[in-house]
């Protein structure tokens, strides 16, 4: 009897499927909560928990700069946590001095920072101060630990900062709690090397799922007090806020998803594994 | 919320771009390329206006123009000096400007990458060995470090104990991959989400203004 | 002299605020927030040197290839666009073209594009992520078990994963990134200093 052609065996057929069919099989993952909507439970980690204590430590007039650091690419995980934490500075009534240093994150910023100052019921410059865009991270967050003022000497929509009401007391780092930078780059590195190790200002960060694992270190030895780890990070950190957003939204569409992608995984890895087994057993057979 | 049309006509335009780009999945193909095309020059006229208006305009036609801060003119001359990279001949006059720029840049980041990178780094890691959890996770983040940092040790084979510890190191190593690649899943998923739910979200609209 | 000044200028400059970062003097202050304030201005004269290549390249382009003219006007228009809604201050804020455009083209086609690499990891999830060796498993077990934690379990193995994976994270995901952070650091003060002391000079350009 003719052995069968390699090509026909089920491992061989697994493991030549058209990626197009890999690319379908995922967009029918990720629009299954679109039908069926279900929702995820969240364990929330100590990273998050720190930082939201932190932010439910503040008293009223406190200064806390946020540095809202990444662009439309990373938009979907930061912008909910972005929010989440804004909105939870602003009730606990703390002045808020922002400043956006990617090159396309100020003009999300700003329509984050007027809707949720709208919501909340914050005036500009009263409650909070939106500085604006620099170029090059580095520097102007060096030059920030000497005076805001140097590189941003008025704020985003042109108004001079010395005549900014609550700015007057407002210098550099030394006149807020904390830093909490939202970045999907290596601003998160300029932060906690030129804000944190210069200045002593106390650093948190949220990352994106791709660059969280990386700061753990940090976190390990102080020199960020909190993390929040992308979508899902947003998700624990709107838990503890109690107020479902995009986060919050997105995770069944996480879970359907990396449900395929492990299926995927264990299914490649049997057929590679029983391919492997065959050809050995053709080579110890000849 | 009631969507007005003229919302739903942007985001019939903000649709069209993502479905656009989404059609590279089949294919490359003209419309993909147009609007990435587009996109291109969109986004390079934006970054264009912002930093014109809160970098140039706020910080060097203003303080000089109109406040006479004239010592800014030395760095205002040092920024034009930059321009001649672009010319064959006096491309040259450049190097003045960027060894400024440079020195200092450089300069500042020798200490703080000490600091942040080697000295916090260390500290963070030697931490007293206690009889509980917490000490032997210690313990054992600090054999990983160390295992970890003699697999990238070149000047010599690694045989013997160097063998046995960048052995160790390259397992630890490979499960922090592990866990990069991990969490990399979770947070490429998200972009797709957010656009999912962003075309959901303008479908619900459009049926509910249509019908 | 066309390169030694500039070199000198490098290692002055550079030692100066090697030095000042460990002098507390009102004077070391000064010298630090005028040199940051002059690179800022430096640098902002500088970046449109990127938009004018930009531009030049896309006319270039536009010129010699026919079958790319349509696209390098669609560059253009874009950027066009821009420019004139962004010639007020004031379209900077919320509402304006300026910023329903960002919102409505730039936005929407930046993110579309890096979500296409959730298919992309997932291609390769399936046809490269396989345990050819021991290295291998380890990489892939790990990332399954971290991915675990994303689905709902039945207790007690949904503890023990988010138990797990708090472990991995804290202790040798914890270490490896440890040991390439300080390795890195390392890396990037010796190329620091080639740079001060003019050894390396590739960012001057040719002569």
């Amino acid at each position: 009897m003719e052995a069968r052609p390699e090509a026909t065996r089920w491992y061989d057929r697994l493991l030549s499927v058209d990626r197009r069919w890999i690319y379908l099989i995922l967009a029918i993952a990720v629009l299954l909560p679109t039908v069926i909507p279900f929702s995820v439970p969240t364990g929330i980690s100590n990273e998050v928990r720190s930082v939201y204590n932190f932010i439910e430590g503040l008293e009223p007039g406190d200064n806390l700069f946020l540095a809202i650091d990444y662009d439309p690419s990373t938009l979907a995980e930061l912008h909910p946590m972005t929010e989440a934490i804004l909105r939870q500075a602003f009730q606990r009534g703390a002045r808020v001095v922002i400043t956006s240093l990617s090159q396309f994150g100020p003009a999300m910023a700003e329509e984050l920072i007027a809707r949720v100052a709208q919501e909340e019921g914050k005036q500009r410059n009263i409650d909070y101060t939106f500085l604006g865009y620099k170029p090059y991270p580095g520097i102007t967050i060096l030059a920030m630990g000497s005076d805001f003022r140097v590189p941003f000497p008025t704020d985003y929509y042109g108004t001079p900062v010395d005549s900014i009401p609550m700015m007057q007391d407002i210098h550099n780092y030394r006149n807020v709690k904390a830093v909490i930078s939202f970045a999907g780059g290596n601003v998160a590195d300029m932060w906690i090397q030129y804000g944190n190790a210069k200045y002593g200002v106390p650093v948190a960060l949220g990352v994106t799922g791709v660059m969280a694992s990386d700061y753990y270190p940090y976190l390990q030895s102080r020199q960020i007090f909190g993390l929040i780890p992308g979508m899902k990070g947003a998700a624990e950190y709107e838990m503890l806020v109690e107020r479902r957003g995009q986060g919050s939204r997105g995770m069944p569409y996480q879970m359907s998803t990396h449900l395929v992608i492990l299926v995927f995984m264990v299914i490649t890895n049997i057929a590679y594994v029983a391919q492997r087994r065959a050809r050995r057993r053709a080579a110890g057979a000849r | 919320m009631e969507v007005t049309w003229g919302t739903l006509a942007w985001q019939t335009l903000a649709a069209f771009a993502t479905l656009a780009i989404f059609s590279f999945l089949i294919g490359d193909n003209p419309l993909y390329k147009f609007v990435e095309r587009l996109w291109v020059g969109v986004t390079t006229g934006y970054w264009t206006m912002l930093l014109f208006w809160t970098s140039f305009w706020d910080k060097v036609w203003v303080p000089v123009m109109q406040q006479h801060q004239w010592h800014y003119l030395i760095p205002v001359a040092l920024g034009v000096l930059m321009w001649f990279r672009l010319s064959p001949r006096r491309g040259w006059l450049s190097r003045y400007a960027l060894a400024f720029y440079i020195g200092i840049s450089t300069g500042v980041f020798i200490p703080l990458a000490f600091k942040t990178g080697v000295f916090l780094q260390v500290e963070g890691a030697i931490r007293p060995v206690t009889a509980d959890m917490v000490g032997l996770n210690f313990l054992l983040a600090l054999l990983g470090l160390i295992c970890s940092l003699s697999y990238f040790f070149f000047s010599r084979h690694h045989t013997g104990l160097l063998g046995v510890t960048s052995r160790i190191g390259i397992i630890t190593l490979m499960v922090g991959f592990g866990a990069g690649f991990g969490l990399t899943v979770m947070g490429r998923v998200a972009l797709l989400v957010q656009r999912v739910i962003f075309l959901r979200d303008y479908v619900t609209n459009l049926a509910g203004k249509i019908f | 002299m066309k390169k030694q000044i500039p070199l000198l200028l490098v290692l002055v400059s550079g030692l100066i605020m090697v030095i000042q970062y460990f002098v507390p003097h009102p004077v070391s202050e000064f010298v630090f927030t005028y040199a940051n304030d002059f690179v800022i201005v430096i640098g902002i004269l500088a970046l449109p040197i990127g938009i004018f290549s930009l531009l030049r390249n896309t006319w270039a382009k536009a010129k010699h290839d026919r079958k790319e003219r349509i696209y390098s006007i669609a560059t253009f228009f874009g950027f066009a666009l821009m420019v004139v809604a962004g010639l007020k201050r004031e379209s900077l804020e919320s509402g304006t073209l300026y910023m329903q455009l960002f919102q409505n083209i730039l936005v929407p086609a930046q993110a579309t594009l890096f979500s296409m690499l959730a298919f992309y990891i997932a291609s390769a999830a399936y046809r490269a992520f396989r345990v050819r060796t021991m290295l291998a498993a380890i990489l892939l077990v790990t990332a399954f078990v971290v991915m675990l934690r994303l689905i709902p379990l039945p207790e007690p193995l949904s503890t023990w994963n988010a138990d797990l994976v708090r472990w991995i994270l804290a202790v040798p995901n914890m270490a490896a990134k440890r040991a390439i952070i300080i390795g890195v650091a390392l890396g990037a003060i010796s190329y620091s200093m080639k740079i001060l002391l003019g050894i390396e000079s590739s960012y001057m350009g040719r002569d």
